[in-house]
């Protein structure tokens, strides 16, 4: 027997699914981007336009400030106020501009080796100012651009072209580099874990002061080959998924499980005087003499 | 009485964009998709349940997941 | 500083006080004798007129912050010397290739490496010019007087901006570090040039478009005109191009900017020269001694003029083909082994002769010194090239 039509109720709409709609933040005629085919690059620049996206903030208010290399690319598909550097002087940019307009939210996507090796020196000081800018890390392991040397990330025992018998230098970690120099929000995320990523940045950009996010990504055209990587999704599976663990799973796991795995997550967070607020009060303190 | 629906999926596929990694046939959990020769392809459009890991896993803004 | 008020003041301050005479409200520095006072004074004169200040890590993180806040809008200044401006070609060529206004001052020292760090020199005139890699505009001033130094810091923040290129303030540790009497003029007296701003809708904003002229107004970032700069080749719109065509076309025109704008750049003294028999061609500290031996040779009755820029790139060709063609001979004394002398001779188109009069032993080339290689007493005049240690040790046995 069947129901009379009037007692039949329907089922609570669920809201329709949507994609994000990335068109407002693209610059138009500028896809597709130079990234090869499977490079993380592209999801973490989607990660991070969604994490701006939550931020609310104007167009206009946001300046993207970048060296040199892959990574040093993705201010040119955004429609930020964006600057292009020099081959690690990012944050030495940053920094005048983020100081002449104090207003602006300064966002730098720099590289592992623009960052670490050539901009090692104004990494650390960056992190020791405390000036309000986000310093987002796209550490693949490798310099991307110049076809595979490698980086002061690049693990030991691993290939590349200038190290074809394996690399027989101990890399950098990012986060305890910058979190010993200073920087008030470190944290690190990986292309593969996009949710926790996008939240990261989000967080990353909000903090005020300087916050250091270590992206771990993948190259698959140079360290992905000359590692033997099969494809970007076994770099995505090894190096991203199996090679970190969150910093809540940490806790639970032995010296011996941690061994060789990276950390994801914030890892250190806390609150210094920021400078240009400091430089503020310098300056209201020495007009009132 | 219980009412089952049918989600509806329209995948969107920028072929201009798509630089065939197979990223998102690597990880779509239901096996949506497929590569056909450097592009990708829908092969089950049925199997979609609108969890866009593939437009979240695609590097080149070439794939979106829209719900009808 | 209230205006028109006559002070004793140091090259270096008097440097600052032009800068912000000129509008300067951010300097980016990193502490290097001979210029360290530049940076000081404006570390305590900046907060206190709402302007920014900061000592970065190095030279190069200072010639990238006064780029950085020059997109932000703001007239930007760092100063160094030799062993920092070597360290700032890097930035400098990307001053010059993105077009962003900015003033770098160098005050000489001995060199090179890390030479007599408070001795003066005058061996990075060619540096000012030629040290960037690539084809690249250059505007050096060479200021030679401590209030000289004020009104060619002023000058040289105007040329930035009117030419959207960073200007090289070139003078050397004596000129700085020497005191003299300075009149700072009221606010208005100068000309100060603020950059051209873009008067079209944001969507439209092209940072380089060269169908107005050839320098576009620049926006700054942060007020409504969201552009790309980078130092790579880049199109009309400011996004990086491939096309050789474009390449060819910006190369040409980031000289030509600078090349067909010459004469209003060009800025000489003219001193004794309407009748001049013999030139002498000197900036900085050397024309200080060249002046004096001028009316020392006048009261011996040799006519000799000085003929002496202010501006020392672009290189003053014109004025020294005309010199040339009606003088026996231009002396070009400077304290290097020789740089500025090569473009003399080059100008003078083999009108005259050219003969160099050197000294690198950290002190100033004395007048007699100027005075008898012109009248050939005692004192031989040093040919570019050759070998001067012997004459040096002649010249500082003799009194003057």
């Amino acid at each position: 027997m069947s129901t009379p039509a009037e007692e039949i109720k329907p089922l609570a709409k669920k809201k329709k699914k949507t994609p994000f709609n990335y068109s407002p933040y693209v610059r138009g005629g500028k896809l597709p981007h130079i990234w090869c085919p499977g490079c993380g690059h592209g999801i973490v620049l989607k990660c991070l336009l969604r994490a701006i996206h939550t931020t609310g903030l104007a167009k206009d208010d946001i300046a993207m400030v970048s060296g040199i290399g892959c990574s040093s690319r993705t201010p040119g598909y955004v429609d930020f106020n964006t600057l292009h550097t020099l081959h690690g002087r990012a944050l030495a940019y940053a920094t005048g501009l983020k100081l002449a307009k104090p207003r602006l939210k300064v966002i730098v996507t720099t590289g592992d080796g623009d960052a670490l090796a050539i901009g090692g020196n104004h990494f650390i000081h960056a992190c020791r100012r405390n000036m309000d800018m986000t310093i987002l890390v796209y550490n693949n392991a490798v310099y991307g651009m110049t076809s595979g040397q490698a980086s002061p990330t690049t693990p030991q025992g691993k290939i590349s072209t200038t190290s074809r018998n394996g690399s027989i230098e101990p890399p950098f970690d990012t986060c305890t580099l910058a979190q010993a120099a200073g920087a008030t929000f470190v944290a690190r995320g990986t292309a593969y874990h996009f949710q926790e990523l996008e939240k990261v940045i989000y967080e990353a950009i909000m903090h005020k002061g300087t916050s250091v996010v270590d992206i771990i990504d993948a190259c698959p055209t140079y360290y992905g080959r000359f590692n033997k990587y099969k494809s970007p999704t076994e770099m995505m599976e090894k190096i991203e998924k199996e090679g970190t663990v969150s910093v809540k799973q940490a806790d639970k796991l032995s010296p011996e499980e941690l061994a060789g795995k990276l950390l994801r997550g914030v890892l250190h967070k806390s609150d210094r005087p920021e400078y240009c607020s400091e430089y503020q009060k310098l300056m209201t303190k020495v007009q009132a003499k | 009485m219980a009412v089952a629906e049918k989600r509806i999926f329209r995948i969107e596929i920028d072929e201009r964009l798509c630089k065939g990694c197979s990223l998102c046939v690597d990880f779509c959990p239901t096996n949506v998709l497929t590569m056909d020769g450097n592009l990708v392809a829908v092969k089950e459009l049925d199997a979609c349940n609108g969890c866009q890991l593939c437009d979240n896993r695609c590097p080149d803004f070439a794939i979106q997941v829209f719900e009808e | 500083m209230a205006g028109n008020k006559k002070k004793f003041m140091q090259g270096n301050e008097a440097c600052t006080e032009g800068a912000l005479y000129a509008g300067c409200r951010f300097y980016a520095g990193y502490p290097i004798t001979p210029s360290t006072e530049v940076m000081e004074i404006c570390g305590a004169r900046l907060p206190k007129i709402g302007g920014s200040f900061i000592q970065m890590e190095d030279e190069i993180a200072s010639i990238c912050a006064i780029v950085g806040a020059s997109l932000g809008g703001l007239k930007a200044m760092t100063a160094t010397s030799g062993p920092g401006f070597s360290l700032m070609q890097e930035g400098l060529g990307f001053a010059c290739m993105t077009e962003v206004p900015c003033v770098i001052v160098n005050v000489m020292r001995s060199g090179p490496s890390t030479g007599f760090p408070t001795g003066p020199s005058q061996s990075d005139v060619m540096q000012a010019k030629w040290g960037t890699h690539g084809d690249h505009p250059a505007i050096v001033l060479t200021p030679a007087s401590v209030e000289e130094l004020f009104h060619e810091t002023v000058r040289a923040f105007n040329l930035s901006e009117l030419y959207r290129t960073p200007v090289i303030l070139l003078y050397d540790e004596i000129i700085g570090h020497m005191r003299e009497a300075v009149t700072i003029p009221a606010p208005g007296e100068i000309e100060v040039v603020a950059r051209r701003a873009p008067t079209g809708s944001p969507a439209e904003y092209k940072p380089y478009d060269a169908k107005g002229g050839d320098i576009a107004p620049l926006a700054a970032y942060g007020d409504g005109y969201r552009f790309h700069v980078t130092g790579l080749y880049h199109a009309a719109d400011g996004f990086p191009t491939n096309n050789t065509q474009l390449i060819e076309e910006a190369c040409i025109r980031l000289l030509r900017k600078i090349d067909d704008n010459k004469e209003r750049i060009w800025k000489n003294e003219e001193y004794y020269l309407d009748d001049a028999e013999v030139g002498i061609f000197a900036y900085g500290v050397s024309a200080k001694s060249a002046k004096f031996a001028v009316r020392e040779l006048r009261k011996k009755g040799i006519k000799a003029g000085l003929l002496r820029p202010l501006t020392m790139w672009p290189f003053p060709d014109r004025a020294v083909e005309e010199l040339a063609g009606r003088v026996k001979a231009i002396i070009v004394p400077e304290m290097n082994m020789g740089q500025i002398v090569y473009e003399v001779e080059r100008a003078a188109h083999g009108k005259c002769e050219v003969k160099g009069l050197f000294r690198v032993d950290t002190e100033p080339i004395k007048p007699v010194q100027i005075i008898e290689c012109i009248t050939g007493n005692g004192s031989k005049p040093s040919s570019p090239g050759s070998r001067m240690a012997e004459m040096m040790v002649e010249r500082d046995m003799l009194d003057g």
